[in-house]
């Protein structure tokens, strides 16, 4: 069922294409990653790393250009573009909770009607890890959510109520899945845009709150 | 005012059992990794652990392995995937450690105060989530605030590029990261550097740590670990 709709590239290409010119952009881990791919011809975005970066490039796995002090906050070597700048982690934290990160897109393991975000903790681990997750939810100017629309065992991702630990309070803005894109506005969640193929009925029988379709409802353009 | 030492040994020579330690690096990039394995070479018990990460590329998790650490503080305490043993994990579901997991900019934050004498903050991170549970909430420019305390340590294990006698030191790259903080932020830091240089061999612009924070440096060999592998 999850292969149906847009692959993880395709995601990563429909967040890309909500990057304008100038933006300050961190990325988390997972699909969100994969966004650095597909910046849009004629736009540039700096690219902020959580571990000290601003202005990183592309992934690296030249053995010549590797350099495993320059990594970004997946543990990759990148490499760094002109006007970069290093800077400590309270810092970059300041970055992010100050509202000076201009978009994040996060994964995440549920989302509810409301734009809460669970993406730090699978229950029945008894433990996760929340890295720099709460702090970008709740600093951004704008969350976009990547991931894919139900689970392996095909329950919704997109819920009433968020069951799984929540990461932050209403922070989603837009999430964009195999199936749809979809955005959180105050009214409730707003289908916006389909996969190709892809029926609003079947997106929305895989969503458990109700789905608003938008008046402009189209075929998400890739 | 000699802060050089010879060995890592000697270097942390007075971290007893039951201390306190911030340990610098994010994945591999700037873990004190010769500090660590001198660590796990002294045996010391009981130790409460600072560090956005564990066994996520650096060498922390050597003292999960020796049961060295009795509780551990940071962002990242699990990983996601299991390329290797996640040892701290295995040790939390034996009920043999303790775990408080931090958002890493509150983390940082409270890394910060501690080392800036400030008694605390307010910060909208983490409001309605398991991390606000039994802390001080106040409405601030009407955002919910939750009130976070500093963090400090007994030892500041950190790493640098190059440090002076006098104990400035400069960074590469992404290695910086915690490593700044924490240094302001423990009674005794002890830096794991790659070279050390005299007074004046450094440009005072480019100077990241001024001494003033360091009371110890030791040169070690650099490790090829590589990220989060």
């Amino acid at each position: 069922m999850t292969s149906m709709g847009l692959s993880r590239e395709l995601i990563a290409l429909r967040v890309a294409r909500e990057l304008r010119d100038g933006m300050v952009v961190n990325l988390g881990i997972g699909i969100p990653t994969l966004v650095s791919d597909f910046i849009p011809a004629g736009v540039t975005v700096i690219f902020q790393a959580e571990n000290g970066i601003l202005g990183y490039g592309a992934t690296t796995a030249d053995e010549n250009e590797i350099d495993w002090d320059l990594i970004n906050a997946g543990g990759q070597p990148v490499t760094l573009l002109a006007g970069a700048s290093f800077f400590h982690s309270a810092d970059s934290f300041c970055m992010i909770r100050g509202s000076h990160i201009d978009l994040t897109a996060l994964g995440a393991l549920q989302v509810s009607e409301k734009g809460d975000l669970a993406n730090w903790m699978v229950p029945a681990r008894r433990m996760g890890s929340i890295g720099g997750a709460m702090d970008l939810a709740v600093g951004a100017k704008r969350v976009i959510v990547a991931m894919e629309h139900i689970t392996k065992t095909g329950e919704p991702r997109i819920v009433k109520t968020c069951s799984y630990p929540l990461t932050a309070v209403g922070a989603v803005d837009l999430i964009v899945t195999n199936l749809a894109a979809i955005q959180v506005t105050p009214a409730g969640l707003v289908l916006k845009e389909l996969a190709y193929g892809v029926s609003p009925e079947y997106v929305q029988s895989l969503t458990e709150p109700v789905l608003i379709p938008a008046p402009d409802l189209r075929e998400m353009d890739l | 005012m000699n802060k050089v030492y010879a060995t890592t040994a000697e270097a942390i020579a007075d971290v007893d059992d039951g201390a306190v330690i911030m340990f610098g690096g994010f994945g591999s990039a700037g873990s004190p990794t010769n500090l660590i394995l001198a660590l796990a070479e002294k045996g010391t018990k009981d130790i409460t652990a600072i560090s956005n990460n564990i066994g996520l590329g650096d060498k922390l998790d050597t003292l999960c392995q020796n049961k060295q650490i009795r509780k551990f503080i940071g962002s990242f305490p699990i990983r996601a995937t299991s390329q290797r043993p996640d040892l701290l994990y295995q040790a939390y579901l034996a009920g043999e450690v303790e775990i408080e997991v931090v958002p890493q900019g509150t983390m940082a934050e409270r890394i910060r105060v501690g080392g800036a004498g400030i008694g605390g903050f307010y910060t909208p991170t983490g409001i309605g989530t398991s991390v606000a549970e039994g802390k001080e909430e106040r409405v601030i420019d009407g955002v919910r605030h939750l009130l976070e305390f500093p963090l400090k340590a007994d030892f500041a294990f950190i790493k640098a590029y190059k440090a002076d006698t006098m104990g400035n030191l400069v960074y590469r790259m992404s290695t910086r990261n915690f490593n700044p903080i924490m240094a302001t932020a423990a009674r005794i830091t002890i830096v794991d550097v790659e070279e050390i240089v005299e007074p004046g061999d450094l440009d005072p612009e480019a100077i990241a740590t001024p001494g003033i924070y360091v009371d110890r440096i030791v040169k070690g060999p650099k490790h090829d670990l590589h990220g989060f592998e």
